[in-house]
């Protein structure tokens, strides 16, 4: 008998991944994207693997999930990650006063610190600014964005799944019963469109996940919540540099390759195709970034650019918005069959989210296999091309 | 970004399936100070919706986006509209050569991935052995060195530059022999015999137009000389192997 077959869309990193984990729970999947892959959010993402140390003081439960997946994705995923840990740094007073609030968050979280004393800090990492008051080695990393996307899609592909790429949804299907049953398509590589039947999608467009659903008459109350972040040619640290505050604007600085990039920004817009750079925020990043790292002041800039995050929840805005995610059985929220979200989160919980999202659809489809991506090493990304 | 708007005419490429080629054009208003790539994704935001390209990170670290900008490869999102062009001028926008057009500006470049993997060129490297541009040389308080992303970013300008490229089909083109170059470093003799043949580290013609483009760093010109003498250096060591 053949298996279910789910269409998910979008190839961000909850597309991919959940594609991951579907394909080698043995289901038939097929992923359809609109731009190429990792094109919205996720490619533009600041390339942060996090401990969880920036969400555990007011978000304890994105922090678990963060600290959890970091470990898992070293493991299945080494070949895409710079493994070299991260420091949490106080600058002044307030940075001081708030870092007894994060070492209860990290313990609370089972986050692995490490203080450093001022000549340590500065051995380790010498562009660092001098003034620095405390410091804490965390097990930060950062990771190249499309090729972790490509890693798992490259195993998807392995174990059956399609990729189509540049196709647009214009339609979702649904019976009279009030059932998801496909979409209709618009493949823009040949100008051509047709129907695809599937016994359950999944809408894992992430910012643009309100529009999606409201194709079929449901609700997401996602908030998109784009941020600016700029790359500067030196790649003046080795670890994720963070200020020991309240999440706030600039205050991440990553190396990737030989740049440092410093993040991010946090405000909301009304148009999601096309989010354009603000030249105060990339003022603001340089100002930011400086504090951390002086020589940033002096450093070519490399290039500014604005990612989207999905952040859920009804009423509230920006960052006081939880960074976990969240997945919508629209049976039980609108009363519509064969039709899941998942939205939020972050680019470290890709996995988790996955398996969250496909322990909903195989319980809907009746498929009863276990998630098996936690223990499986992933392919090298270049067999995505190669498959 | 300035508070001032030049008005640009992008002619781009457009193909869909096996039609032939023809080029639309796109009146902006842009900033010179936008990128390439910026002005690219609000034509297809808010002119037309057919275009397809690709693209991902914005910041030059994922390598997807490169396109022939009036005749040029860049990586169009560090690319400035100001640096190729003026007030009133037009742009031509076309899709890199030398892979297969799957359409408009999206291109085929299976063939660069499998070739980088084929030479085990490795995407993330010791810091040591791909040293980054600064002053002062790093610590690390454990045993081993950083670990860093490599500097090729396999985004194909340097295969879509090659005028060897152009003419034989069966080269492996500057991002793969440099991939070579680097999988060698330690050894890799396996690699070095991959390479000594006629499509491999000896059709170059020293062109270095793959180094004049390439976005990352990665001086394939010179990657691929120096691979010809480590080549060179194994066939000698191997002569003198079978001689004892």
């Amino acid at each position: 008998m053949s298996q279910p077959h789910v269409i998910i869309i979008g190839a961000g990193f909850t597309g991919v991944a959940t594609a991951h984990d579907l394909a080698l729970r043995g289901l038939d999947v097929t992923v359809i994207e609109r731009g190429s892959m990792v094109c919205g959010t996720s490619g533009r993402t600041h390339g942060l693997l996090h401990c969880g140390g920036r969400y555990c003081v007011k978000d304890q439960e994105s922090a678990i999930e963060c600290i959890e997946e970091n470990l898992i994705l070293r493991k299945i995923v080494p070949q895409v990650i710079e493994p070299n840990g991260g420091l949490f740094v106080a600058l002044d007073e307030g940075d001081i006063e708030y870092s007894k609030e994060w070492l209860e968050g990290c313990e609370a979280c089972q986050i692995p610190y490490k203080q450093l004393t001022h000549q340590q800090v500065l051995k380790l990492e010498p562009y660092l600014n001098p003034e620095v008051k405390l410091a804490y080695e965390v097990p930060d990393g950062t990771f190249d964005p499309l090729r972790l996307a490509l890693a798992f899609a490259a195993t998807a592909k392995s174990n059956g799944a399609k990729f189509q790429l540049y196709t647009d949804v214009t339609e979702l299907i649904i019976d009279n019963t009030g059932r998801v049953t496909g979409l209709k398509i618009w493949d823009r590589t040949k100008d051509e469109r047709r129907e695809l039947h599937a016994d359950m999608v999944v809408n894992a467009t992430g910012a643009w996940a309100g529009e999606i659903a409201d194709m079929a008459g449901a609700n997401v109350p996602v908030r998109p919540t784009p941020g600016v972040m700029v790359a500067y040619e030196e790649r003046f640290v080795n670890r994720a540099i963070n200020r020991l505050c309240k999440p706030s604007d600039g205050d991440i600085v990553l190396p990737q390759r030989r740049m440092v990039v410093v993040g991010t920004t946090s405000f909301e817009v009304e148009d999601l195709d096309y989010v354009p750079v603000v030249d105060e925020q990339v003022d603001l990043m340089l100002e930011r970034g400086a504090a951390l790292i002086p020589g940033i002041k002096n450093a070519q800039m490399r290039g500014a650019y604005m990612a989207t995050r999905p952040l859920i929840g009804a009423g509230l805005t920006g960052r006081s918005v939880a960074r976990t995610f969240k997945c919508f059985d629209h049976k039980e929220s609108d009363d519509i069959d064969g039709f899941v979200t998942i939205t939020g989160g972050k680019a470290t919980t890709l996995r988790q989210m996955a398996e969250k999202t496909s322990d909903i659809v195989c319980q809907k489809l009746d498929v009863e296999v276990e998630c098996a991506t936690a223990e499986t090493p992933l392919l090298s990304y270049r067999q995505y091309y190669a498959l | 970004m300035s508070t001032q708007k030049w008005k640009v005419t992008f002619k781009v490429h457009r193909q869909k399936a096996n039609n032939s080629p023809n080029y639309d054009e796109y009146k902006l208003e842009v900033d010179p100070e936008e990128y390439v790539l910026d002005a690219v994704e609000r034509i297809w935001a808010f002119h037309d919706r057919s275009l397809t390209f690709a693209h991902a990170c914005h910041h030059s670290t994922c390598g997807a986006c490169g396109m022939r900008v009036n005749g040029v490869e860049k990586l169009t999102c560090i690319t400035f509209i100001h640096e190729i062009a003026k007030n009133g001028s037009t742009i031509k926008i076309e899709p890199l050569r030398n892979f297969p057009v799957i359409s408009d500006l999206v291109v085929d470049m299976s063939t660069l991935y499998s070739g980088m993997e084929m030479v085990g060129q490795r995407p993330i490297v010791p810091l040591s052995e791909e040293p980054a541009a600064s002053d002062i040389k790093p610590v690390k308080a454990k045993d081993g060195d950083y670990i860093r992303l490599s500097d090729c970013i396999e985004c194909g300008l340097c295969i879509s530059a090659c005028p060897v490229a152009t003419t034989t089909s069966g080269y492996f083109g500057p991002a793969i022999l440099a991939g070579a170059r680097q999988a060698s470093i330690n050894g890799g003799a396996e690699t070095l015999k991959l390479v000594d043949c006629a499509d491999g580290v000896w059709r170059c013609h020293s062109a270095y137009e793959c180094t004049e483009v390439c976005p990352s760093f990665v001086e394939p010109g010179k990657k691929i000389m120096q691979l010809r003498r480590a080549v060179l250096g194994s066939r000698i060591k191997s002569l003198f192997g079978s001689r004892n």
